[in-house]
């Protein structure tokens, strides 16, 4: 592995924040690291880059403890959401920067910041002033700094955060495609659950201070793990249900239930039913009365007045009596707790 | 405590404080007078010339009193233009203008110092009136007259009072405009703490005097941060302000060409005339008999090489001006020296930065001769070192350059140093490249700021100043002193350097100026 976080511990203002977070990052992947606000996913990348330090825990680069070694030697490159880009100098001062400290060739600086204004589609952009640029510019440019440097990992804050939402689906086709050229491994931190799963490798799930799940995005999606991860991901609905011999009875009725755990008679479970696996049957079991149909694009989102939310092709209308078939695989069991996983 | 005439002195205090309350409490109002309608003017009305006009208006405040009172004295002295105009025209044999040594003169040169403030408080408070609010108010059936008593007065009144309160703490503390233009016969708190160290030496009465004199600056100044700390200074006004109108009705631009006219009068003819009075002969040198040669003449400013009275203290004039730009350079690098980590520190303040904040700040806030007297009664009289006076020029620059320096180190955001550091700057570096490249403007702003003040520095110098060593503002007061025509001439020859060097670093300030620094 390259990077190995562990157990990393850290407190925000008297009150813990980090409560040992562990992951590894290996060569050349994009870890995206999903987290709501305030959850201390920008709080682990400062410390990475070693902007703040933990209180317990370590970093470690190729087995080698960082903790000695100050940010500037570091080599570790950091896009920051609000750029940080110095004003006082042009885009190729900017993206040259890094390359200037180490006091390499005029010539080599040049083009190599040609270069990388290439990359990043900035190319004719050199003397411009960064205040002629937009917030979409200034971030090709903040990413083209830190690549300049060659760093050895790249960690991205929200990067993409302040931007609107077609320039942001672009830039993040664009830089997808730059980090697969470049090869460097990469976190992205990001509290958009569709951006960490259009970049990255893997996920990890960032919450009350430690990582409660990670992998790959469809893995993520498929089995979030937990309560307060489906409800984070928005996965589907979620409901209370009790087992009995292979099969759950919940306020909806009762289900045949495939889990990979065994569960006791009579044991507390909590349920996701995904929206889109509900299929209309007039001889299903599953009754109800519209309450509410909203359109998104290629479905219409349906809920009943029991609360129960599922996607159909078609429009019904409110107050319609409909009646829905459950298949075998439509809950996925996440656990017995009421916010932990199994 | 003993005083010097222990039945005189209780009566003293009591006339001069009386005096000085008088004064500032007059001059005060006198500023309110003209910068009242001035203020409406420039907030409200579009014209041409205004940019020139409002920087006429706001160079007198930085401007030396020296300079000041050396263009009142060139226009409205006894050597100057009117008199002189006027003597010969109508054959006077005495100057027909008294105006020298009268309040009056003391008076107009704090009408003068101190208009801009209301211009730019007052102003700046009446251009951000939401219009709305008065359109609403009119729309009600209000007049235009209860418009501004109902709507604008009230939005204002924050904007008033401060600016009431500061034109009155400098007129309370002024001490060269007092001494120079009320020619010794009146005195305020601050000349008689002068008078009384250096013409009688009564330290223990002059200390009395800057004792009182620091309780009431402290009172004002407490008032004052109180006042534009206040939460009613947002009420009914809005961040963006309201386009000038060009005058439409004939009052309107009566009005507007009344105002122009005054204040170009009043503003540009004391400027004018000390330049013009540099190169003009209009009377007899010292002891010279029979006919006088009136006309244009550079002698004055060559006269300045010359050591006319070839005594230990009467040094050539020109060294006056060496001295002054030497004790300059050394009071910027002093007040940036200290200044930087003052103004670093109070950028990111902890709880002991915060609690000494206001100490930092307390040399703004006492009055430059109670600083020189401080100077006196700690090192003695017998201070013959000349570097006193950089000293004390720096602790009254260096609330300035705090000030100046602090929003900018604050405005550089975290994140750029940590960009740095994360693309390989070591801390120093981080400092070079990112730090430095923002706050250099800042700092030469300081700079300029620290040099411009020493150089016109009177107060504190006035005490602290070796004879033999004399400031460019010090010599001119004592040339202005001086009887004879080319003594006079060479005072203004002077002052007229002096208001080149002092404006041209005002207009450089104006043109440093930064996002987010106050107006005072």
């Amino acid at each position: 592995m390259m990077l190995e976080v562990h157990a990393i511990h850290k407190s925000y203002e008297g009150s813990p924040l980090l409560t040992g977070v562990s992951f590894q990052v290996g060569s050349g992947e994009i870890l995206g690291l999903l987290g709501a606000s305030g959850s201390g996913k920008s709080t682990l990348l400062r410390i990475i880059a070693g902007l703040e330090t933990p209180e317990a825990g370590r970093v470690l680069w190729e087995g080698r403890d960082l903790a000695p070694v100050p940010v500037h030697a570091r080599g570790i490159g950091l896009v920051f959401q609000d750029y940080a880009l110095f004003p006082h100098l042009n885009v190729a001062a900017n993206i040259g920067y890094g390359l200037r400290l180490r006091r390499e060739s005029p010539d080599r600086i040049h083009q190599r910041v040609a270069d990388l204004l290439a990359l990043v589609g900035l190319s004719g952009f050199a003397a411009r002033r960064i205040s002629e640029l937009s917030g979409g510019e200034q971030q090709r440019v903040a990413l083209a700094r830190a690549l300049a440097i060659e760093p050895k990992l790249l960690l991205f804050d929200e990067p993409l955060g302040a931007l609107d939402r077609s320039l942001r689906e672009r830039l993040l086709a664009e830089l997808r495609a730059i980090l697969q050229k470049s090869r460097v491994p990469a976190i992205y931190v990001t509290h958009d659950q569709e951006e960490a799963f259009a970049l990255a490798d893997r996920v990890a799930l960032l919450h009350a201070g430690c990582i409660v799940r990670m992998g790959s995005p469809d893995q993520i999606w498929q089995d979030p793990g937990s309560v307060w991860a489906a409800r984070f991901l928005g996965a589907g609905n979620l409901v209370e249900g009790i087992a009995r011999d292979g099969a759950v009875e919940t306020a909806w009725g009762r289900f045949p239930l495939v889990c990979s755990h065994a569960h006791a008679a009579g044991e507390r479970l909590q349920l996701l039913l995904r929206r889109e696996r509900v299929r209309l049957d007039p001889g299903g079991e599953l009754e109800g009365v519209v309450a509410d149909v909203t359109f998104q694009k290629d479905h219409y989102q349906v809920r009943f007045e029991s609360g129960l939310e599922f996607h159909l092709a078609e429009r019904p209308r409110t107050g319609d009596r409909l009646r829905l078939q459950l298949p075998d695989h439509a809950f996925t069991c996440l656990g017995n707790e009421d916010d932990h996983g199994h | 405590m003993h005083f010097g005439d222990s039945s005189a002195s209780p009566r003293l205090v009591w006339r001069v404080l009386g005096f000085t309350f008088f004064q500032a409490g007059l001059s005060t109002g006198l500023t309110l007078v003209l910068g009242l309608p001035a203020a409406y003017l420039f907030a409200r009305y579009a014209f041409r010339g205004k940019v020139f006009l409002r920087a006429i208006t706001a160079i007198p405040f930085m401007l030396p009193t020296v300079v000041v009172a050396a263009g009142f004295n060139a226009l409205l002295g006894g050597r100057g233009w009117m008199n002189i105009l006027l003597m010969d025209t109508f054959h006077l044999v005495q100057d027909p203008i008294p105006f020298l040594g009268t309040l009056a003169a003391i008076l107009a040169a704090h009408v003068f110092y101190n208009t801009t403030i209301l211009i730019r408080l007052v102003g700046t408070a009446l251009e951000r009136v939401d219009p709305h609010l008065e359109q609403a108010a009119r729309s009600l059936g209000a007049r235009p007259l209860h418009v501004l008593r109902d709507v604008v007065f009230p939005a204002l009144r924050p904007a008033l009072l401060s600016a009431t309160l500061l034109v009155f703490l400098f007129d309370f503390t002024s001490f060269g405009v007092v001494l120079l233009m009320g020619a010794g016969r009146f005195a305020t708190l601050e000349v008689e703490i002068y008078r009384q160290a250096l013409q009688f030496s009564d330290l223990p009465l002059a200390a009395l005097l800057s004792f009182i004199q620091l309780a009431c600056t402290l009172a004002f100044s407490v008032i004052y941060s109180r006042l534009i700390s206040g939460p009613a200074a947002a009420a009914a006004t809005r961040s963006s302000s309201r386009p000038a109108q060009p005058a439409r009705s004939l009052g309107q631009k009566c009005f507007q060409t009344g105002m122009i006219l005054l204040l170009g009068t009043f503003f540009l003819l004391p400027l004018l005339s000390l330049p013009l009075r540099s190169f003009t002969r209009l009377e007899a040198d010292r002891g010279e008999r029979g006919g006088v040669q009136y006309g244009l003449t550079a002698d004055y400013y060559t006269g300045l090489f010359v050591n006319q009275r070839a005594s230990v203290f009467y040094v050539p004039p020109v060294q006056a001006l060496g001295n002054s730009l030497a004790y300059a350079a050394a009071t910027v690098i002093l007040s940036l020296a200290l200044g930087f980590p003052a103004a670093a520190a109070l950028a990111r303040p902890g709880p002991l930065e915060r609690a000494l904040d206001p100490f930092l700040m307390l040399p703004l806030g006492a009055s430059a001769v109670t600083l020189g007297l401080g100077f006196i009664v700690s090192f003695g009289r017998w201070m013959v070192s000349p570097f006193f006076v950089p000293i004390a020029h720096t602790l009254i620059a260096l609330p300035f350059v705090i000030r100046t320096l602090q929003p900018a180190l604050a405005a550089i955001p975290r994140r750029l140093r940590e960009a740095g550091a994360t693309l390989g700057a070591s801390p120093r570096q981080v400092w070079w490249t990112v730090d430095w490249p923002v706050v250099s403007r800042a700092t030469l702003a300081a700079g300029v700021f620290a040099f411009t003040v020493s150089l016109g520095e009177f107060g504190a110098t006035s005490l602290v100043v070796r004879p033999e060593y004399p400031t460019l503002p010090v010599a001119i007061a004592r040339f202005l002193d001086l009887p004879g025509g080319m003594n006079y001439g060479q005072a203004m020859a002077m002052a007229t350097l002096l208001m080149l060097v002092c404006g041209t670093g005002i207009l450089l300030l104006e043109k440093l100026r930064l996002p987010g620094t106050g107006e005072f």
